[in-house]
């Protein structure tokens, strides 16, 4: 199974050029106007306006198929059980009760019941291809570079760019371990009982982390041997200052996250915007 | 001697311990007898990581890692279930001011309370109460859940975690485990 983590694709386009600190700001405010509203309308705007920049960035649908996949079953699942759970949760949110009909004697399906659950899956939905701009377009030495513009310390970003370096050799690794360990017979599939699985995979665990251990211990001393960490600063091979397309970037998501606070706090007045009163 | 909390081997450790964390938390799921909740070995590598390097180390990796998993998966980030990931982590991470596996001392009684406390305010307290904060997610829904994770999460972290420190104290050599003859 190959997964490509921050499968950065080089193209020349709006989203592309951007820098990844705006990208990382913009993705903030934009699942945040989503993740503080109920009001579908709000909900509703972000995601097309998503799909759009999705549409800009060139992200084809081959690349987030499997993705969106893994996404539709979550979403389906938390649909279903959630009913389970709360058939009565929608009208009690929103404060009023249209029923619609009944089955299972208990199970009322009401009109509240089914916009709280549809605006929760758009809720979701609008999230996903802001996620998928954000990975799929960004530079990882570029973002931790420009990351340490903005004054996060230097050290967390060097530290999230040898997380993103080095997750491919790990997960090279954690391949060679686990067919090494099937090689000698350790069964770790579907067909092995629970407890086998958990005890095999451990031995697979116990190589790959003394193998990662070894690893740690080599980048430290090369690192500390180059005087990492001895100034308080440090300049960036891939360092490139944020230009006027990134401030439009930022004050465009600024705005839409001001409106949807707006719509929340002085227009609906509520987290749950009802439209059957 | 005690290292630095930000030493730059810390630094590296947490680095690779997330981007174990984010290989173990993708490809190992093993599916537990209650329907669509996997074991979680990953938690595991945070508890050894956290109880290793301490609690900064510990909550970054499970945070951090939880959170790219999130992205690579879903293309969108579930922050509750993440932020109970790194508080997990952190409290996991407390066992290194009582431990010293440097010095391969065998993983106590205070590694597994601090595991289970851990998970238990995570997934107990931080997740549930972010799900309805910020998802308005049903409140039973949210609780049934997190009794799960709990049970699931803190326990896999413990034996994990544990399995993994025993091994890698027995490989360091103990204080005065030389004798004069």
């Amino acid at each position: 199974m190959k997964v490509k983590l921050f499968s950065y694709n080089q193209l020349d386009t709006f989203v592309h050029r951007l820098s990844g600190v705006t990208k990382l700001i913009c993705f903030l405010l934009l699942t945040s106007a989503v993740m503080f509203t109920y009001d579908l309308r709000v909900i509703v705007c972000v995601f097309l306006f998503s799909l759009v920049m999705v549409k800009v960035a060139q992200i084809s649908l081959k690349q987030v198929k499997p993705m969106l996949i893994y996404v539709s079953i979550f979403l389906l699942l938390n649909f279903i059980l959630t009913f389970i759970f709360a058939p009565g949760h929608g009208p009690e949110l929103y404060g009023s009760r249209h029923e619609l009909f009944s089955f299972f004697g208990n199970y009322i399906v009401t009109k509240e019941q089914l916009l709280y659950q549809f605006t929760k899956i758009m809720k979701y939905l609008s999230a996903i291809p802001l996620g998928f701009i954000f990975f799929l377009t960004t530079n990882p030495s570029e973002f931790a570079s420009s990351l340490n513009n903005i004054k996060v310390p230097y050290k967390a970003c060097t530290s999230l760019s040898l997380t993103l370096r080095y997750f491919p050799d790990i997960q090279k690794d954690f391949n060679d371990v686990s067919f090494a360990q099937q090689a000698r017979g350790l069964d770790n599939s579907e067909k092995a009982p629970m407890k086998d699985r958990i005890i095999n995979t451990t031995k697979i665990i116990i190589p790959l982390i003394f193998s990662t251990l070894d690893r740690v211990e080599l980048i430290t001393n090369a690192m500390d041997l180059r005087g990492y960490a001895k100034k308080p600063k440090r300049t960036w091979y891939s360092f490139r200052a944020l230009n006027k397309e990134d401030y439009l970037s930022i004050a465009v998501s600024a705005v839409i996250f001001a409106i949807s606070l707006f719509m929340r706090f002085v227009v609906v007045k509520s987290m749950y915007y009802n439209p059957f009163i | 001697m005690k290292k630095s909390l930000f030493s730059t081997k810390t630094i590296v450790a947490t680095s690779l311990g997330a981007a174990l964390f984010l290989v173990l938390f993708m490809f190992v799921k093993i599916p537990s007898p209650v329907p669509e909740t996997n074991i979680q070995i990953a938690y595991g590598i945070s508890a050894f990581f956290g109880a290793l390097f301490g609690p900064i180390c510990g909550g970054l990796i499970a945070f951090v890692g939880h959170a790219l998993n999130d992205l690579v998966a879903y293309g969108s980030a579930w922050w509750s279930w993440i932020i109970a990931s790194g508080v997990a982590g952190i409290f996991a991470g407390f066992a290194y001011f009582k431990l010293d596996l440097e010095k391969g001392q065998k993983p106590g009684a205070s590694f597994f309370v601090w595991n289970l406390v851990g998970h238990a305010v995570a997934w107990l307290l931080v997740a549930p109460v972010l799900d309805i904060v910020m998802y308005g997610e049903p409140v039973n829904l949210v609780f049934v859940q997190g009794v799960t994770a709990f049970l699931i999460n803190g326990i896999t972290a413990a034996i994990v975690g544990g399995i993994l420190a025993v091994a890698y104290a027995s490989t360091r050599t103990t204080k005065g485990s030389l004798d004069k003859e």
